[in-house]
């Protein structure tokens, strides 16, 4: 393939789509930006509901573990 | 401290400043690779978005911030793209061609190089549209995709060989 093809393909690609250029922001996006920030999702690690799953299955298998479990607490 | 520091130190204040400072170029730049401005919107967004998470790993003593959000906007630009199938939006002067003393013809001929470029896999779209419709230079492509500038010639020419075998499948001799 040589740099004459190249150009050639450019010209006819440049023939059915304008280059976008310096196409312009027509608002402020920060407004947009305060609200995306303040909806901060609170994301739970993988492994945290995998403790959490153990230790309900656990006392689920085991209920004497609970006595056990609410005089350490 | 310099403004770059301070957002690195997660200064929500100076984050802002940079935020003013360069979301101009940031559309700019996605708008180039998504074509369509609600898209091109919230890319921005998320850039900046995905900036401010990583704000602890911009090493401020190196600067070039726009080089890091345009990489950034790159890769938001391109899961865009990956996401759905998105598909390069038909000009209006295109879908009006029909319409207008424009011939038939013409605007079937830009139909079909359309549907050419987004038979592109999303990598090898956004190399041929920076290199061969919005004309960048090779070196800016390089830094935005974060790869060399060797590997976006490899790009161009894959992508180049693409879309002169989907023309001639849709009977355009390029």
């Amino acid at each position: 393939m040589s740099e004459g093809e190249v150009h050639e393909m450019k010209r006819l690609l440049q023939s059915a789509v304008r280059p976008a250029g310096e196409t312009e922001l027509s608002r402020d996006l920060w407004p947009t930006m305060v609200s995306r920030m303040s909806r901060q999702e609170v994301k739970v690690p993988w492994w945290d509901w995998v403790l959490l799953a153990g230790a309900s299955l656990a006392l689920w298998l085991f209920p004497a573990l609970v006595p056990a479990l609410l005089y350490h607490l | 401290m310099e403004l770059l520091e301070r957002f690195a130190a997660g200064d929500e204040e100076a984050f802002e400043s940079l935020f003013r400072q360069y979301q101009r170029d940031v559309y700019i730049w996605v708008m180039r690779v998504v074509r369509n401005r609600a898209a091109a919107e919230d890319l921005t967004i998320e850039t900046f978005w995905r900036a401010y998470r990583a704000h602890a790993r911009f090493d401020a003593k190196r600067g070039r911030c726009a080089g890091w959000l345009r990489r950034i906007a790159t890769n938001a630009a391109l899961d865009y793209l990956r996401s759905a199938k998105r598909e390069l939006p038909l000009e209006d002067g295109v879908a009006e061609a029909g319409k207008s003393e424009r011939p038939a013809e013409l605007a079937e001929l830009q139909r079909k190089i359309v549907t050419a470029i987004n038979q592109l896999s999303p990598k090898l779209r956004v190399v041929a549209i920076l290199a061969l419709i919005e004309e960048e230079p090779y070196a800016e492509i390089a830094e935005a995709l974060g790869i060399s500038v060797n590997a976006v010639k490899v790009r161009v020419f894959r992508g180049v060989r693409v879309l002169r075998k989907e023309l001639e499948k849709a009977g355009i001799r390029p």
